[in-house]
């Protein structure tokens, strides 16, 4: 039997490399072997990837992209498609989980630098599939056509209307009318279930081979493969990702799963953070809601938004709010440059870095939760505060990253 | 390969040229492909043929209220202003950013300080100049949510913005202009004709 299996790996290994890449990619890619938990979040995105392409298959065969029937069709799948709730709601949570797993993915690379040199271009990927990723939450909220898909694309929309002289025929183009209508509706679910998936599916096995070249960082942020056995040139701190790291991810798909199962089947609206209440009312094009908040990942930066007030350098407040809502999801891709700290990972860089880090994640999760609130004065001044903390981590990083008072790494991993 | 050779020599002369050629022309019968796949995103003839003019009958439109009107996908609003609002708009104005309507978001012939043709009837459209949202009326005077100065007007939920009742945006708020007023024309006193400036086009 086994020689039977051997010969015909051997017939195919002669017209495909399927031995070498799996020795390349998996049994003998080596990783650091001091990951921790924060490891786990990466190939627990993909995970969710798969499960929105295979949900979202499903809710094709049912869902009508047409604004007289769009709401109809969702309420249709939820009530009489034999376990359509089911599937509706494991690509609602999934779209939420995604970006739990990608914002602790992301503050993993922060932590520990590995954004720096020499995995500058595998950061870069990344933001691009976080850009990829946002555009496919937007046009798939808007799907369901109820009040909050029809505002909030309406405000995103003119977003685009606030660039000077191309903004308002820029406007139509995205459009197809000179309204919020139909032809954005059907176009809008092209882009979701044909461009952006293929799109995101194409970057993300970019991202993996530009990781595979350099390596994964790790928590000591020091390069395993500056040390290797002479002898057999595989790194000494290195383990193969097969089996070891693939038996230990099973383990963070299960704690995964087992929070996932709980939101669907206990909590699938998880109070209006996933899907907002106005939402289950049919689009009214002559009224906003009272209150209109983006979904919760979508917050932070709403927060920046309609934080300027003022109009200032001959821009008027509107544009402003537009660029530093823009600026604030692309600064993340100069941090491998802002950053030049002699070492990578937090737990040998200095108390600015730190401070410096912590209040970035306060300001993040302050603005995420003020982009949830009816606008006020009191809400304004705040939101403005913390725009500016959220800005003076990537500006002014050259500075205190520089003169930070860091501890040596270690020739070896830890542990 | 067994004679290896340089790129550099052999990409002089003729070669260099018809590489060079060939990449202009393939980039231009790129951009020639991608042209009518671009334009088909543009607005449809049938979506450009929509948006006919819309006749209101505003008889029964008692002074103080708001009349909510559908025009080309969007809301006009026709406001019945009692003396109360229409003297509100003097008090507001050095709160406003443009109180003359000096920015062209309005026609001619309602560039005044109650943006109207007939003094107590405001025709504004419904969009937050902002980023689109419907602004809610707040005729009330002074309410907690809007301070003690507020002596009625439009409120955004969206972003806070906030409108006098002659849909002009106050200073210090996200929008950046008043409120759009669409052509519209009064057919008789009480036919309103939103979306055109003469009656012929009805």
């Amino acid at each position: 039997m086994s020689n039977l299996f051997n010969s015909m790996i051997a017939w195919i290994d002669k017209r495909f490399p399927l031995t070498s890449n799996w020795k390349a990619h998996l049994s003998e890619y080596y990783a650091p072997k001091n990951f921790n938990f924060w490891y786990f979040f990466g190939s627990l995105a993909l995970l969710v990837l798969v499960n929105q392409l295979l949900t979202g298959i499903f809710l094709t065969m049912n869902y009508k992209p047409d604004a007289s029937q769009a709401f109809a069709s969702v309420e249709y799948i939820m009530r009489d498609v034999d376990y359509g709730w089911l599937i509706r709601y494991m690509h609602s949570t999934g779209a939420s989980m995604f970006f739990v797993v990608v914002y602790l993915h992301m503050f993993r690379g922060m932590m520990y630098g590995s954004y720096r040199k020499p995995r500058e271009l595998l950061w870069l990927i990344g933001m691009v599939i976080f850009f990829v990723l946002m555009s496919l939450a937007f046009t798939g909220y808007i799907l369901p056509w109820g009040q909050m898909s029809y505002w909030g694309a309406q405000v995103i929309v003119s977003m685009f209307g606030a660039i000077p002289s191309i903004g308002e025929i820029l406007q139509q183009w995205l459009l197809g009318d000179f309204t919020l209508s139909d032809a954005a509706l059907n176009r809008f679910f092209a882009y979701h279930v044909v461009t952006l998936p293929l799109v995101l599916l194409v970057l993300v096995f970019v991202h993996i081979l530009a990781l595979h070249e350099t390596g994964s960082n790790n928590p000591d942020g020091i390069e395993i493969k500056e040390n290797k056995n002479p002898a057999t040139g595989i790194p000494v701190d290195g383990i193969p990702f097969h089996p070891y790291y693939t038996v230990k991810d099973i383990v963070g798909v299960v704690v995964f799963l087992i929070v996932f199962c709980g939101i669907i089947f206990f909590a699938p609206e998880m109070g209006g953070y996933f899907l907002e209440y106005n939402n289950f009312i049919p689009a009214n094009t002559l009224q906003t809601p009272d209150h209109i908040a983006p979904v919760w990942y979508f917050t932070p930066y709403y927060s920046m938004l309609r934080a300027v007030t003022v109009n200032f350098l001959g821009v008027d407040a509107k544009l402003w709010g537009v660029i530093l809502m823009a600026g604030s999801v692309v600064i993340f891709c100069f941090l491998p440059w802002l950053d030049r700290s002699p070492v990578k990972s937090i737990r040998y860089k200095g108390p600015y870095f730190k401070v410096a880090l912590t209040l970035f994640v306060i300001s993040f999760f302050v603005l995420g939760w003020l982009g949830t609130k009816s606008p006020t004065p009191l809400y304004t001044l705040l939101a403005q505060i913390f725009t500016v903390i959220y800005f003076a981590f990537f500006i002014l990083m050259p500075w205190y990253s520089k003169i930070d008072k860091t501890k040596p790494e270690p020739k070896r991993l830890k542990e | 390969m067994a004679d290896s050779f340089s790129i550099n020599d052999e990409m002089s002369g003729r070669r260099k040229f018809l590489v060079a050629a060939t990449s202009v022309a393939g980039g231009i019968a790129g951009a020639a492909i991608a042209t009518p796949f671009l334009l088909s995103m543009m607005p449809s003839e049938r979506a450009k043929a929509a948006g006919a003019p819309v006749e209101v009958d505003i008889s029964k439109l008692e002074p103080g209220m708001l009349l909510m009107v559908e025009w080309r996908g969007k809301v006009v609003w026709v406001l019945n202003r009692t003396p109360e609002m229409l003297e509100s708009l003097v008090k507001v104005e050095d709160q406003l950013a443009d109180p003359n309507s000096d920015k062209k978001q309005q026609p001619d012939y309602a560039k005044n300080r109650t943006r109207s043709i007939k003094p107590e009837f405001l025709v504004v459209e419904g969009v937050c100049t902002h980023l689109g949202c419907s602004p809610v009326f707040r005729k009330d005077v002074a309410p907690a949510d809007l301070g003690a100065d507020w002596l009625g007007g439009f409120f955004c939920p969206c972003h806070g913005s906030k409108f006098d009742l002659a849909g002009r945006v106050y200073k210090h708020v996200p929008a950046p202009t008043n409120l759009v007023v669409p052509p519209h024309v009064y057919l008789s006193d009480s036919r309103l004709l939103i979306g055109s400036e003469s009656e012929g086009a009805a």
